[in-house]
């Protein structure tokens, strides 16, 4: 850390503001934000959605969309603005001097160009001088691949990014962006779109990465814990402004700004695990069973169990969790339970009645005591409807009650999940993310259903957001005594709203039982692995003290 | 890869049988047989004529025997016999046919090179005006009536200013202009298409990564999205053959040149059943057979084509 003191300062930034569109409608994204980096210093830009971090880190590498304008300030790099450079000269510093980790691998590589060739076209891009010749070129690329710790690198050369898995394309991001060592790295959300364990050893090469060569690094998260793993230092945003920006063990010690003593509540919160176990209810009828569950696709060589032989059971009242990984069969598991997948064995029953053969009449039944809430609630509304005819379909689709009756219920329900009443003629487009989740739960609950399948619900919402939705799912389960089965990948949240909790791997069930049992002494080695490569080590040190 | 193309023929070789079936029962349902037909036409035809005639041209023949007679003929590249000259009907289109081909493969490749212009000028423009104006070109180019603008470059070029002439003389302008007349048409959709096509990938993440690379905007455009947008342009292109052939018989209706034009008029006309037939058959074929260089080119344009397309299994578990 003495070495970063000392060090010179690369970046600084002072006084810029930037707005969105013009006129009424225009926003401002970022006002007057000043920060600066030394060489080699690792800063972690936290905040929300809308907070402005991304419209930063853009700023900074000059990918600002068309609709953004710099109002003022300055951007130096080593004591050159870049704001006073054209387009053509800032061409010659991306990349080279300034570089840039994506959020999504999955959509960053060109999925019609091949691994090598994307590599090499750093070099092609900056030749520096002198031309490379095929078998230099080739060299670099195998030497990169390498230094990301990719296996068979002679044999990625050819393979196409459709071949490789998510954590494998972001090492290649990652070797894209040292490839020319640059002085500074933009981080853009790195790893949030990947698997917990795989996001952990994608973090450590990057980090290793960036200290040993000394490149100073801006790692734009929403996850707090990622960013006291990671960075030196913590710049907390909220609405286009800075709110806090202090090293990372002052920042966790003693936060001064109410908004970031907020995150920090949030992000060491502990589990209902740890205080109760339930209410006690184990002679009563499950709200959910299954047995043996089952999924195939394919057929001879080529098939493969999606999930394998799965058990368990939710008790009426509580909450069950399944986490898992992608591909792990947590999602199939749920669309079977839903009856809207066809198991190729076992048994679902809910509420003591075997529903897994039900078909017609009989699934429309089900769907009355059984509702779904999907993971993205931007795209499960159907933007077009008011919020009022999107809890009230449910309703018509069952021909329940005349249409002052259902105007009723609608009223009704937006109170149960805390939206003011007058929303209820708002498009869901005028909604933010964690108002529509509310209408989400509102309209699954519209028909009375006493259990809710939530597939990654809170997934695509910010921490604060998330907050106030497991709030309402609890209140709403201690009222109208709900079973939930909570489907996720985020241990924290799990963890938090959880009575019991299944662990799922490669399609099976590798651990069951309560929520303190399985985060305080996992039976498992999955399990072990999946708590150790949870990210916020200095968070938990901090909370357990 | 090789499972792929198998498919692929076998498909087109379907399409094309179930399209001479089609033709053939289509014939079937006129009100007579094609000689009569053809010698309705001629008040005084005796009876006896039509029988010889029948019987020469084999549609005396039980229709089984017709089908399949015919559909052997198509094997050895025998169309039947044109009734109007007595010609084989693949000798009457053959003498043609290049001209046409000609024709239509220029206008084809003028409006792939015309359709990439204008995509690669409107994306790479740095003024929004001009981006504007050349994005609605292509609606323009659509709207305009291939005669309409036919007659319109006629009238200027061989009446007001003289030159070019009135009929085809070999000369370039007598090959070109027909040509540009045919590309501006064609080159609509495929533009319009490739525009839009061109606009979803630039909303992908890969080209935020590909300008912190440092690339500069005709580098991604040429390198990269390109290739990225061209699948759905060359499927419209493949279906642009159609309006292909139509518009050349247009053309070639105005500027007077001899072609496939030329003869589907006469026969329809004339009422040659058989020569209609056989020119259906070979629109259906020339159809068939571009969309399969389309499908076979999609594998190189994107690897993903056959991973996803000769298996069976789903392409992704949602987890």
């Amino acid at each position: 850390m003495s070495t970063i003191d000392s060090a010179p300062t690369l970046l600084d930034i002072r006084g810029l503001s930037i707005q969105y569109g013009t006129g009424d409608e225009s926003v401002i994204a970022a006002d007057h934000l000043d920060i600066a980096l030394k060489t080699g210093e690792i800063v972690a830009l936290v905040g929300e959605s809308g907070s402005g971090k991304s419209t930063l880190a853009k700023a900074i590498i000059g990918l600002l969309p068309e609709s953004a304008k710099v109002l003022g300030g300055t951007i130096d790099l080593a004591g050159d603005n870049l704001l006073n450079h054209s387009a053509k000269e800032l061409e010659a510093i991306r990349g080279r001097r300034i570089g840039m980790v994506p959020q999504d691998p999955g959509a960053s590589l060109d999925p019609v160009k091949t691994v090598g060739s994307q590599v090499s076209e750093v070099f092609r891009l900056h030749p520096q001088g002198r031309k490379r010749t095929k078998a230099e070129l080739r060299r670099e690329v195998l030497r990169l691949l390498e230094l990301v710790g990719i296996d068979r690198p002679e044999q990625r050369l050819g393979q196409y990014p459709h071949e490789l898995s998510g954590g494998l394309k972001q090492r290649v991001l990652i070797a894209i962006a040292f490839a020319l060592e640059p002085e500074l790295l933009i981080a853009d959300e790195p790893t949030s779109a990947l698997d917990v364990t795989v996001q952990q050893t994608v973090l450590e090469v990057f980090t290793k990465l960036a200290r040993e060569l000394g490149t100073a690094v801006i790692f734009v998260t929403h996850d707090l814990a990622v960013a006291t793993d990671i960075a030196d230092r913590i710049v907390v945003m909220q609405h286009g402004r800075i709110r806090e920006d202090r090293p990372v063990r002052e920042i966790l010690h003693a936060p001064e700004d109410a908004y970031t003593q907020m995150l920090l509540t949030e992000a060491t919160a502990t589990g209902k695990g740890a205080q109760t176990t339930g209410p006690e209810g184990a002679i009563e009828m499950p709200a959910i069973e299954v047995r043996g569950l089952t999924k195939i696709y394919g057929n001879g060589k080529a098939e493969r169990a999606a999930v394998d032989n799965v058990s368990f059971a939710v008790r009426p009242g509580t909450t069950f969790s399944l986490v898992g990984e992608s591909g792990s069969g947590k999602s199939t598991t749920a669309r079977m339970i839903m009856r809207l997948l066809e198991p190729s064995a076992g048994t679902v029953k809910i509420h003591g009645q075997d529903v897994t053969h039900v078909r017609g009449a009989g699934k429309r039944d089900l769907w009355r005591s059984l509702q779904l809430v999907y993971q993205n609630p931007d795209s499960a509304l159907d933007p077009r409807y008011s919020v009022s005819r999107i809890i009230s379909e449910p309703l018509e689709n069952y021909k329940v009650g005349s249409r002052n009756e259902r105007k009723i219920r609608v009223a009704e329900l937006l109170d149960a999940v805390n939206l003011p009443s007058r929303m209820a003629s708002l498009g869901a487009k005028e909604l933010s993310g964690g108002q529509r989740q509310r209408v989400a739960i509102a309209r699954a609950l519209a028909l009375g259903a006493k259990t809710l399948v939530l597939d990654e619900a809170l997934s695509a919402l910010d921490v604060l957001t998330q907050a106030q939705i497991l709030a309402l799912l609890e209140d709403l389960q201690v009222n109208q005594g709900l079973s939930y089965l909570f489907i996720s990948h985020d241990l924290h949240v799990v963890e938090r709203i959880s009575h019991d909790v299944g662990v799922m791997r490669q399609g099976t069930l590798v651990e069951v039982g309560p929520a303190s049992q399985v985060f305080g002494n996992p039976s498992s080695e999955y399990t072990k692995l999946l708590l150790d490569s949870n990210p916020g080590q200095l968070l938990r040190e901090m909370a357990n003290r | 890869m090789a499972a792929y193309i198998a498919r692929r023929i076998g498909q087109a070789l379907l399409v094309i049988w179930l399209a001479y079936t089609l033709v053939f029962l289509a014939v079937q349902l006129l009100p007579n047989d094609p000689v009569t037909i053809f010698l309705s036409a001629d008040a005084a035809a005796n009876p006896e004529t039509i029988a010889a005639m029948k019987a020469q041209y084999g549609y005396d023949q039980p229709l089984l025997i017709q089908y399949f007679s015919q559909l052997a003929g198509l094997f050895r590249g025998d169309f039947g016999y044109s009734l109007a000259s007595g010609q084989p009907v693949a000798e009457r289109i053959g003498a043609v046919a290049g001209s046409t081909l000609v024709l239509a493969s220029s206008a084809f490749v003028t409006a792939v090179v015309f359709a990439v212009l204008l995509v690669a000028s409107a994306t790479l423009a740095r003024r929004t005006w001009l981006k504007r104006l050349i994005i609605n070109l292509p609606p323009l180019f659509a709207a305009v009536p291939v005669f309409w603008l036919g007659l319109v470059l006629l009238q200027l070029l061989s009446i007001q200013l003289g030159v070019m002439s009135l009929f085809p003389d070999g000369s370039f302008a007598s090959i070109a202009v027909p040509v540009l007349v045919l590309a501006v048409h064609v080159s609509a959709p495929i533009a319009q298409v490739l525009l839009k096509s061109v606009d979803n990938v630039y909303a992908q993440p890969f080209v935020d990564v590909l300008r912190a690379k440092g690339a500069s905007p005709s580098w991604i455009f040429f390198r990269h999205t390109l290739k990225n947008a061209a699948a759905p342009a060359m499927t419209i292109s493949g279906i642009t053959v159609g309006t292909l052939l139509a518009g050349s018989v247009i053309t070639e209706t105005v500027f007077a040149r001899s072609g496939l034009g030329q003869v589907v008029l006469q026969s329809v006309t004339a009422q040659d059943v058989a020569l209609v037939q056989g020119l259906v058959l070979i629109t259906a074929t020339a159809f068939v057979v571009v969309n399969l260089v389309v499908d076979l080119l999609y594998p190189l344009l994107d690897p993903r084509i056959l991973k996803s397309g000769t298996h069976g299994a789903p392409r992704a578990l949602v987890a």
